[in-house]
């Protein structure tokens, strides 16, 4: 394919969805809800189409850079409006305008309650977002995949203050912007840090020129580069804001804040592998992060009621074994998870948001229960989901799942052993959240249960897609042990991502480590159905559950250490510094005219003899300063 | 005579009239003095003029160099004549104003 024809195409990619959001976002409010969900779904099916296209000219003839103009030039550094159409991004745009559109389908229907002004500005904010999410895998540079990283950061505080009337939801916007804010920095600081010592920011003359880096600015840069990476895809310590996030609806937890938004981190780091692979340090601190937040976010879920809390902890937990995988240089089977994730992830949370809409709004899941025979269809996707994200074979979770589990034993089997107790808390909590949900009877009211029916077309049929995807995506990888090259996705990606260390082990040893960690999930499987089936949790958690429960008093670590303090400086700065201070000072300025003014108008006594007096007083200072006093001296002391 | 004697009776008679028009309240008093000043710059500028005359002459007999002070004189007697005769003016209708030459009763530049 030409490389004109490439570049128009890419243009309209990105510039479908912006059109959507500028038909909805800018008035045509007299639109009917149709249409305005029309105009949204086909937009984004456009830019999958193309997306396809694309793909395929990828797939025979390789990668495509093509500029558009240039927009930074200032001396030496020329940042030129450049897409990068490779296998990499190309992946992602698949991922991003596939799962996008199948929730924009999702979205028309589930928002239908919302009135039609509000319904234009939330597909307004969702076109955007894809808009957004694009720019950021398809820029050929630094400068331009932080711009769409910033418009998704903003795309997401719009889309989790969406109902804008609840106080409570706008502080969680609050929260995830500010919490992402701090992570931009890093990255910001990261890109100066790149400029400066190589003065360009274009992926291809950066990774060429990445040996000439000294090995401290390569690990200062890649950490920076990796603060960025915590907050947009909520690592320690910047993971809070994400479980808050669940105040948006609930398709945009599952466009933004599992498939797509949150994995922006992963491809940044896969993107910039280069630059990772030659600092150890970072690899180290990128692998620990990711495994301890990997498991800390597990055991939170354990014990959330909440149907959507617990898959955001969950989130939050497979982030952490995404970035595990990259920390060992598997960045294949990070972007492999981010992949089977993006499809089982969005599909648990629209199967959640399905059950939901079936229960009038109500999320916890203890007034759920014996959903089964109400909602059939959300029920097995649902459960396709869960047995994906389990890691049970031959679902999409365990190729991936497995796949960054060797890499890690291969670099330290602790990394392993601790991923596979995260990979049976896993299992564990989300068959809780299945048993609890979906068996056992019904614990609702009965009003709710004499208005639970299946949720309209436009929902399942996302769903059985996202569930074919979730059950068969991971054949996309199979491992080598199967079948010697039939991992696709390695082969696909190699071009842009070098084959790492570690993904040599001896069959045997991988054999046996697949069968410990799919042995353990399943009897988490087991273990949680038997327990929950019949008796779910209902009650408040005591002893250590309330800590867990209570998400290890993270949010108020952070209110007590960093939020109060900041209350009382900014206290003590509005009362004492501005209020005495500076105020002080200006009004001190004021009252110091006034007062002087108030004495010297005193002078003006009208009296002549005291005017005459001033004169003459003025005079003599006059003449004093006037003639020099060398002059003086001399006519004084030649008078004596 | 030498010029100091001229300058310190000169400086005399100014501090005098600056003496007097800054404590006495009698108008006419103040007025004066302030002829006393007028005065004591004219005798300064008459000295000083024959100085400068006589120092310059003795090279050059035919020289004016230094006369000018003393013309200065005569315009400073013109100008003084005639602010007198203002200046009286301004006294007399003071005093049929007020029945009173006292220069602190005029205070009403105040404000």
């Amino acid at each position: 394919m030409s490389e004109t024809f490439v570049k128009i195409l890419l243009g309209f990619i990105v510039l479908w969805p912006f059109a959507g959001f500028v038909l909805n976002g800018l008035g045509w409010h007299g639109n009917s809800k149709k249409a305005i969900a029309r105009y949204a779904c086909y937009m984004v099916l456009s830019s999958f189409v193309a997306s396809v296209v694309i793909f395929f000219a990828i797939k025979s003839h390789g990668a495509y850079t093509v500029t558009y103009f240039n927009f930074l030039d200032t001396g030496s550094l020329k940042i030129s409006f450049s897409f990068q159409a490779d296998q990499l991004s190309s992946l992602f745009l698949l991922i991003i305008t596939g799962v996008g559109f199948l929730i924009h389908v999702y979205s028309a229907a589930y928002m239908h309650e919302e009135e039609p002004k509000h319904y234009a500005r939330y597909f307004a904010y969702l076109n955007l977002f894809i808009f957004f999410m694009l720019l950021l895998v398809l820029g050929a540079n630094y400068v331009i995949m932080f711009f769409g990283w910033e418009g998704v950061g903003l795309c997401s505080y719009l889309l989790i203050g969406y109902w804008f009337k609840n106080n409570e939801y706008n502080y969680a916007a609050r929260k995830a912007f500010i919490m992402n804010r701090i992570g931009d920095l890093g990255f910001l600081l990261g890109i100066f840090w790149l400029i400066s010592k190589l003065a360009t920011v274009d992926y291809a003359t950066v990774f060429a020129q990445a040996q000439s880096l000294s090995n401290f600015d390569v690990t200062m840069i890649t950490l920076l580069f990796f603060v960025g990476a915590m907050g947009k895809s909520a690592q320690i310590p910047l993971y809070t804001w994400l479980p808050d996030a669940m105040a948006g609806p609930t398709p945009v937890s599952a466009l933004i804040h599992a498939a797509t938004m949150v994995t922006a981190g992963i491809y940044m780091i896969a993107r910039s592998n280069v630059l990772y692979s030659m600092s150890e340090v970072t690899m180290n601190i990128v692998a620990i992060v990711g495994l301890v937040t990997a498991l800390f976010a597990a055991t939170i879920a354990l014990k959330q009621n909440d149907i959507k809390k617990v898959l955001a902890y969950s989130t939050v937990s497979q982030l952490g074994y995404m970035f595990l995988g990259l920390g060992v240089g598997a960045y294949t089977g990070a972007v492999f998870h981010v992949m089977t994730h993006a499809f089982f992830k969005a599909l648990l949370f629209l199967a959640a948001g399905s059950v939901i809409h079936a229960m009038h709004h109500e999320q916890d899941i203890r007034k759920m229960g014996g959903l089964k025979k109400y909602l059939p269809i959300t029920h097995i996707t649902f459960l396709l989901g869960c047995l994906a994200i389990a890691g049970i074979p031959p679902f999409s979770g365990f190729f991936s799942k497995d796949e960054i589990l060797a890499a890690a034993y291969a670099k330290n089997p602790l990394y392993w052993g601790l991923g596979v107790a995260g990979a049976a808390m896993t299992a564990f909590y989300m068959f809780r959240l299945y048993a609890t949900t979906f068996l056992g009877s019904f614990r609702g009211t009965h009003d709710q249960e004499h208005h639970l029916k299946e949720s309209p077309s436009a929902m399942t049929i996302p769903l059985i897609i996202l569930a074919l995807l979730s059950v068969l995506g991971g054949f996309l990888g199979i491992p080598e042990v199967f079948a010697h090259d039939s991992h696709l996705l390695k082969t696909f990606l190699s071009p842009v991502i070098a084959t790492g260390a570690g993904e040599h082990l001896e069959h045997g040893t991988e054999y046996m480590l697949m069968g410990i960690s799919v042995a353990i999930a399943a009897l988490a499987v087991i273990f949680a159905i038997s327990k929950y089936k019949k008796t779910p949790e209902l009650g408040e958690p005591a002893g250590f559950g309330k800590i867990l429960s209570n998400k290890w008093y993270i949010d108020e670590l952070y209110d007590t250490v960093i939020v109060k303090p900041l209350n009382v400086l900014a206290g003590f700065l509005k009362n004492i510094i501005e209020k005495s201070g500076i105020d002080g000072l200006v009004n001190g300025v004021g009252r110091l005219v006034n007062y002087s003014s108030r004495q010297l108008r005193l002078l003006q006594s009208g009296q002549t003899g005291s005017y005459i007096l001033f004169m003459v007083l003025a005079m003599i200072v006059i003449i004093f300063l006037w003639i020099d006093d060398h002059f003086i001296y001399k006519f004084i002391s030649g008078l004596f | 005579m030498p010029i100091e004697y001229y300058i310190f009776l000169s400086l005399a008679l100014f501090s005098i009239g600056i003496v007097g028009v800054l404590t006495r309240r009698n108008a006419i008093v103040v007025f004066m003095c302030i002829e006393l000043m007028l005065n004591a710059v004219n005798l300064l500028l008459v000295a000083f003029s024959k100085m400068y005359y006589a120092m310059a002459v003795v090279n050059n007999s035919a020289t004016t160099f230094g006369t000018d002070g003393q013309l200065f004189v005569f315009f400073i007697m013109v100008v003084a004549a005639a602010e007198v005769s203002v200046g009286l003016a301004i006294i007399v209708m003071m005093y049929r104003n007020t029945h009173s030459v006292d220069i602190n009763f005029l205070n009403r530049l105040k404000n």
